[in-house]
């Protein structure tokens, strides 16, 4: 250790020597690498966001003339003279410069202002619509994995009997039926063909008048308006999850250590909880981290279908009005869920299994 | 001609193996017959017909009629084609260029694995499906075959990365190493030596861009994000939504009629895929 301290600190006179040094170092370092490479992405990803969102056609000026004319029946002139005072956007700034604008504002948190809703900072919508989406798809993400894992296992432990037909088939079916086809049939059939829920008053992502808090009444209130959501979820990713854990612990079973420790005698109930049931589920926990993505990405047709206020809704509405730092914002929120989704699952992937623990890391 | 109609009944053998591939394979034909020779039956009636609105079942219209008294059945046959041709075109780019990028990855190895991994790693963190509404409303797709491209060029990298790791095992075989002994290049080694065992592996994936392809396609248009006009399942859907079918209880055959012809359609590629995995792989054959 202290040679290589002596050899760091020898050649450290000129500066491009200590910033070689200094990024050698961080390539060693297992954790740090994987920082910045996740620091590193989000920066493409912005990047490219940024330019793509200002390529789409029609300006959010242009969409705001237009709805002006269409729903408020003013004149071409009227409309242009309101829009150009409502929105006072200078859309016609080189682009290079409002990137660097727009990334100077970035590192230091702020995600700039809504051209829409004038004046309303982006973090502040973010900060509003984000927690529905992460809690109705986290709810059910653990639902369905937890589910999926049970019934997996069961159909495993019990091969070829009537129930693992049952469970396999539905979840074959289940799995590959679109997500949102799912969500309009439960609105058409609980809703209005057998009124079993009252499916407009289950709109929104919470009732109106009610006070965020931890009461009893408002976790009430907050489950209704996102159960639908969550069933939506839960029905189409526990398919997947059931037969990825059958075959995982199928594969299992025939491991020797399953074997010896049957031969040691060991109850049927501890195999299961600590011989089988742990191993097998290893491989579902990177792919946790892989749906945690799709899920919240592909969240905006069934927030859609439900009218849930979360980010998936925020984002539809601000790209039909190309309010460009909302869309800008809702991306680099959604990239960033899944790039911390995705270390996250890689540090408790080597947490729980000891093998893959990179060796030496420090 | 013997050993040809032999090849014939190996293959009608393995398909009819697994029951439930094969009822899959046969929907699958069925759904193609009835996009693209249905429309030439059953000729398309645009005319808006106020006396038969939300007609239910009948004879006349066996799938009743929609919100301007047009036959939902008629729209049902027409409207599959544009669907799976996105479908199958999506699914033929991505696993195109999943294959090539997969396979120089693994067999150049360097910088230019180092490359392709990292634009896959890249596209994998972009948003998928919003990124497809922002390009959607970039490109203004009026036609299918530019819809196809983008969802074809945006769902390659996870399969590419599976092809990847694939080869790198592929290539250490005995086989592969005396291909490259005997200097036949690397488009030899992976078009003939390396492909062919990973052929079951790519039917597989094939079904799984289509259905990945129909699921980004159709919830496109029932955002009513892309212009798309015309019969498409996807464009009955967007309709029955905005013009308020959805809460009109009769309305539900016409409802129904796209929700389960895409529903069925992804279905039976699902369980084709079995089939195909059995036909490819002969590992998986058990006493044919």
């Amino acid at each position: 250790m202290t040679t290589t301290i002596t050899e760091a600190r020898a050649p450290a006179a000129g500066a491009g020597v200590s910033v070689g040094n200094l990024i050698r170092r961080v390539a060693r370092n297992y954790v740090l690498r994987r920082f910045v490479v996740a620091f590193v992405k989000i920066f493409i990803v912005v990047t490219l966001t940024f330019f793509l969102i200002r390529l789409m056609p029609t300006n959010p000026v242009e969409v705001y003339i237009n709805e002006l004319i269409t729903q408020y029946g003013m004149s071409a002139d009227e409309a242009r003279n309101q829009a150009a005072a409502l929105l006072a956007i200078d859309l016609n700034a080189p682009l290079s410069q409002q990137y660097f604008q727009y990334m100077k504002g970035l590192v230091q948190g702020n995600l700039g202002t809504s051209f829409r809703s004038k004046g309303t900072p982006v973090n502040a919508m973010i900060a509003q619509f984000l927690p529905w989406t992460l809690f109705s798809v986290g709810v059910s993400l653990l639902i369905s994995f937890t589910l999926g894992m049970l019934l997996g296992m069961y159909s495993a432990y019990r091969r070829e009997s009537v129930g693992d037909h049952v469970i396999t088939t539905l979840s074959s079916i289940f799995s590959s039926i679109p997500n949102y086809l799912v969500g309009i049939m439960l609105v058409v059939l609980l809703g209005v063909q057998w009124k079993l829920l009252p499916i407009t008053q289950m709109r929104g992502s919470m009732s109106p008048g009610m006070t965020p808090g931890f009461t009893l009444e408002f976790i009430k209130d907050i489950f209704f308006h996102a159960a639908l959501p969550i069933a939506t979820y839960i029905l189409t990713t526990v398919g997947g999850w059931t037969l990825a854990m059958k075959s995982s612990t199928i594969a299992t079973l025939g491991e020797d250590y399953v074997t010896v420790a049957k031969a040691r005698g060991l109850s049927e109930g501890r195999i299961m909880t600590g011989y089988v049931g742990r191993n097998a589920s290893l491989p579902l926990f990177t792919s946790l981290a892989i749906s945690v993505g799709f899920i919240v990405g592909g969240s905006t047709l069934i927030e859609f279908i439900f009218v849930y206020q979360g980010v998936g809704q925020l984002l539809l509405n601000s790209i039909t009005s190309r309010d460009y730092p909302v869309m800008q914002g809702i991306f680099l929120i959604i990239t960033f869920t899944v790039i911390l989704a995705n270390l996250l699952a890689e540090f408790l992937y080597s947490r729980l299994d000891p093998r893959v623990r990179v060796a030496g890391g420090k | 001609m013997a050993a040809f109609w032999h090849n014939v009944k190996t293959t009608l053998r393995l398909l009819t193996h697994n029951k439930v591939g094969f009822v899959g394979f046969l929907f699958v034909i069925f759904f193609i017959l009835l996009s693209f020779v249905g429309p030439y039956v059953v000729p398309l009636d645009r005319t808006t017909k106020l006396d038969e609105i939300y007609a239910p079942i009948s004879w006349r219209h066996p799938l009743g009629t929609d919100f301007s008294g047009r036959d939902v059945l008629t729209h049902v046959v027409h409207g599959g084609r544009d669907v799976l041709t996105v479908a199958f075109l999506a699914g033929a780019i991505s696993t195109a260029i999943a294959v090539l990028m997969g396979s120089l990855s693994a067999l150049i190895g360097g910088k230019v694995d180092s490359a392709i991994m990292g634009v896959a790693d890249v596209i994998l963190t972009i948003p998928q499906f919003p990124l497809l509404i922002v390009l959607a409303g970039l490109l203004r797709f009026n036609n299918v075959l530019i819809l196809a491209a983008i969802l074809g060029v945006l769902s390659w990298p996870s399969l590419s990365r599976a092809i990847r790791a694939q080869v790198l095992s592929l290539r250490e075989r005995d086989f592969v190493e005396a291909a490259r002994a005997l200097d036949l290049g690397t488009g030899h080694i992976i078009l003939r030596e390396i492909m062919p065992n990973m052929a079951s592996y790519l039917a597989v994936s094939l079904i799984f861009a289509m259905t990945g392809a129909v699921y980004a396609q159709v919830g496109l248009v029932f955002l009513g994000l892309v212009p798309l006009s015309g019969s498409n399942w996807g464009v009955m859907l967007q309709l029955a939504w905005t013009k308020g079918a959805i809460f009109y209880p009769k309305a539900l055959p016409y409802i129904l009629s796209p929700v389960l012809a895409i529903a069925l359609f992804q279905l039976s590629l699902v369980f084709a895929s079995r089939s195909l995995e059995e036909m490819f792989n002969p590992r998986l054959r058990t006493g044919v």
